[in-house]
């Protein structure tokens, strides 16, 4: 497979994902932000969401004010903030239209009607629209995408790469959802425990859309070492940092074995190196570690095994 | 002036057109509205558009479809088909002939300075002869029709005919929405092309090639007009579609990046233009080649199609040729016509031309796309002087044809049915075999009267149907 080819595959994958990923940011924030018992009002908690998508000083800059209608149109809509839904929508549909080769008509066909209907929507003016809508908008066309990915393309290399990066870009948005919470929780340590805790962490399973897993995983009460169990350690959470991580490693053991020993395996070396250290936790090693610290790592780590496919497979060993 | 309309003959319906009659009287018309917008949603789905160089606006535009098919009998298409395997068989002997030897220019058929001072003659690759002598692989040929038994060409297209991709689904697209008509009439299939095409280019690979030949289709990129099509011919042939970045030369063989490593190239598809296929042989600024490409296509390293310089055949200036190349070569009689031509640097012409400007036809040599031409007849009495201040300045740059009697073809506007002018384009391919598939790509101009079918100047297409016996 072209270099060329395997990277606009890989990047489709991440973009997808991330598109997802700033759909569920949307959506966590506006939940948080219904609480009606937060000290400083909702400025504080849209601040932290951006904070962890990395995007707070982009926002600061062009908007300047916190408001509803900025945070939608700039997590959104907005071209310049590269991790909008937009702008992952349409990197994702540039790509696919690159590898147009590489993809089988259902593929294309459903990532290019999420393209034009996004561009529907960016036409409706803003008020008639509401917030839980693009949320909705968005995870129902990221799926239709991925389910036509996993129903018709062959299971080749290209497969592996798409595959790579959704589960590289929703391990590192786990890990960002989840680091949300530490940023909102911060500033007021005496709520740990308290109702608003509860609620907060509620919000998090909410947008991660496993609520309902985890009752079903777990039962009883929702609690700070049960969540986050459930999104970082738990093999069954399709979610949490291990199974994406898993998948990741799945996909560049794929790589391996088809392209066999001529082909460098640095990317998988990581990858698996870092599964192992996540399998060696439990919950309570990562709240010693601290969450944030533990997650701060972990991101990191992602970012390595990133490049690491990049200078494997994605330059044409020319 | 009378047209010949290719559905009706006064009121009577020809026969192809029988079934289509009857299929297209008892369509009620909220029916069709709905499967026009039917058609236009499954492009759009698709992907198939069409950007336009220098109009701005929507750059995924589509080029409207019209769902009235063109028909032609088996006995028509026969010989047309004819006509175009004899005509691409004097083309490529022309190219073989003036890349070596140049017997056309030296018996004094040919001004010389036609072919060695035209900017598509490629000095470059003076004496090279491609595999099995084929310059070019793939032939665009323009063809209009003025009465029953009447077909003119009106222009060779030998470098990267664009088009087929619109062939083949405007035939997939008619066949999701109607498949009762594809029931009701025996109608050729089109979609065997890719093979075709595939085949064609495999068995022009190099001799330096052992195994199974690699191919690939280089496109500029993504941002280029055609790119649907690059992509969907290289899908439906199942090979690589490849940037000029995505190959690079190593000693007499040229590869392409892949993620387990070097892949070694044997046929080039290419649908870049010549002066921007190595920086090294010609445009130093081009980002779109391959440094060093020339050189193993020169050592019979990589073939590529079209051959560089298999443009010297197809501008305006050497089509006038062309019946004098199917003589010359192949001691033949040209089955197909050329237009009667002016050709504004012979003195008799250029007095001739500018005394009848208003009812001819001028056009640039090495102009496309319709762009840069005169229709005469269609034109206010300004715009006419300022052509002729164009063609006076340089006369050399031009030539003229009559206004042709286009045939037109029944097509849907918004009252119902009415008859548009319409030109043809099959593609016809060049390898060990000369072959073309029962059909082609019919251009319609979808303004009332227009003679230009350019999907750049409000042309459309339609699916062209050969009947089968």
């Amino acid at each position: 497979m072209l270099s060329r080819t395997a990277a606009n595959l890989f990047w489709m994958g991440r973009h997808l994902e991330r598109a997802d990923t700033a759909a569920r940011l949307l959506d966590v924030g506006q939940r948080i932000t219904l609480l009606p018992n937060t000290a400083s009002g909702y400025q504080n908690e849209w601040n932290s969401l951006l904070q962890a998508s990395g995007t707070a000083s982009l926002f600061a800059e062009k908007y300047g004010e916190i408001s509803q209608e900025n945070i939608e149109e700039f997590i959104f809509f907005d071209r310049d903030n590269p991790s909008s839904v937009m702008s992952c929508i349409e990197r994702a549909r540039e790509s696919g239209r690159i590898v147009r080769t590489a993809l089988t008509s259902q593929v294309w066909d459903a990532l290019n009607v999420a393209y034009q209907d996004l561009r529907r929507i960016e036409k409706t003016p803003r008020d008639k629209i509401d917030t839980a809508s693009l949320t909705d908008f968005t995870t129902s066309h990221t799926s239709t995408v991925r389910g036509a990915i996993n129903a018709t393309q062959l299971r080749n290399d290209g497969w592996h790469f798409m595959n790579l990066g959704y589960g590289l870009e929703r391990a590192d948005a786990t890990a960002r959802l989840l680091d949300v919470k530490y940023y909102v929780l911060l500033p007021r340590i005496e709520f740990v425990g308290s109702g608003l805790d509860t609620y907060q962490w509620q919000v998090i399973l909410r947008a991660l859309s496993a609520h309902r897993a985890y009752h079903w995983a777990y039962g009883g009460d929702i609690t700070a070492g049960r969540v986050a169990d459930f999104l970082i350690l738990n093999g069954e959470s399709p979610r949490s940092l291990i199974t994406s991580l898993y998948e990741a490693v799945w996909n560049l053991e794929g790589l391996a074995k088809r392209y066999g020993e001529t082909v460098p395996t640095n990317a998988r070396d990581k990858a698996r190196e870092v599964l192992s250290r996540l399998q060696a936790h439990d919950i309570d090693m990562v709240f010693d570690e601290g969450l944030h610290e533990f997650l701060t790592w972990f991101i990191g780590e992602i970012g390595t095994i990133s490049t690491l496919v990049h200078e494997d497979y994605l330059l044409g060993g020319s | 002036m009378s047209y010949y309309n290719e559905m009706y003959e006064g009121s009577r319906v020809r026969e192809p057109y029988a079934r289509l009659s009857q299929w297209v009287e008892t369509m009620p018309a909220d029916f069709r509205q709905m499967k026009q917008a039917e058609a236009e949603a499954l492009f759009r789905r698709i992907g198939i558009t069409f950007a336009v160089y220098g109009e701005g606006g929507d750059p995924d535009r589509l080029i409207p479809f019209d769902m009235m098919p063109r028909v032609f009998e088996q006995s028509e298409w026969r010989k047309l088909e004819r006509g175009i395997k004899q005509r691409a068989r004097a083309l490529n002997a022309f190219l073989r002939d003036v890349y070596g030897r140049a017997e056309i220019v030296r018996a004094g058929r040919i001004p010389a300075r036609l072919v060695y001072q035209n900017e598509a003659y490629e000095k470059a690759v003076v004496g090279v002869v491609p595999p099995r002598g084929v310059y070019s692989h793939i032939i665009g040929i323009d063809l209009v029709r003025t009465s029953k038994d009447e077909f003119f060409v009106l222009e060779d297209n030998c470098r990267t005919p664009s088009g087929v991709s619109y062939m083949l689904e405007n035939r997939e697209i008619m066949m999701r929405m109607f498949p009762g008509l594809f029931r009701g009439n025996r109608i050729e299939p089109v979609d065997q092309y890719p093979d075709l095409l595939r085949r064609t280019l495999e068995s022009v690979a190099p001799a330096k090639c052992h195994d199974r030949p690699t191919c690939v289709v280089l496109t500029p990129g993504h941002f280029n007009s055609a790119y649907y099509e690059h992509s969907f011919l290289a899908n439906l042939m199942g090979v690589e579609l490849v940037e000029g970045a995505d190959l690079f030369v190593d000693g007499e063989f040229v590869y392409m990046r892949t993620t387990q490593g070097p892949k070694r190239v044997d046929v080039i598809y290419r649908r870049i233009d010549d002066p921007f296929l190595d920086p090294l042989c010609f445009r130093p600024d081009s980002m779109l080649g391959v440094p060093g490409l020339m050189d193993v296509y020169r050592s019979g390293g990589v073939s590529i199609c079209s051959a560089p310089g298999a443009g010297v055949a197809d501008d305006k200036a050497i089509y006038t040729f062309v019946p004098e190349m199917v003589r010359f070569y192949l001691g033949e009689e040209p089955m197909l016509q050329n237009v009667q031509t002016w050709t504004l640097w012979k003195d008799d012409d250029y007095r001739y031309v500018m005394e009848h400007l208003p009812d001819l036809v001028v056009k640039e040599v090495h102009g496309s796309g319709g762009y840069g031409m005169l229709v005469g007849p269609k034109s206010t009495k300004e715009e006419i002087e300022t052509f002729r201040r164009k063609i006076e300045a340089d006369p050399g740059n031009y030539i003229a044809q009559p206004t042709l009697a286009l045939s037109t073809c029944p097509t849907f506007v918004a009252e119902g049915l009415a008859p548009r002018h319409v030109d043809l384009r099959p593609y016809c391919l060049c390898g060990d075999r000369i072959e073309l598939v029962p059909g082609g790509l019919t251009r319609v101009a979808l303004r009332e009267g227009s003679l230009v079918v350019n999907s750049s100047q409000g042309g459309g297409v339609k699916d062209t149907w050969v009947l089968s016996e």
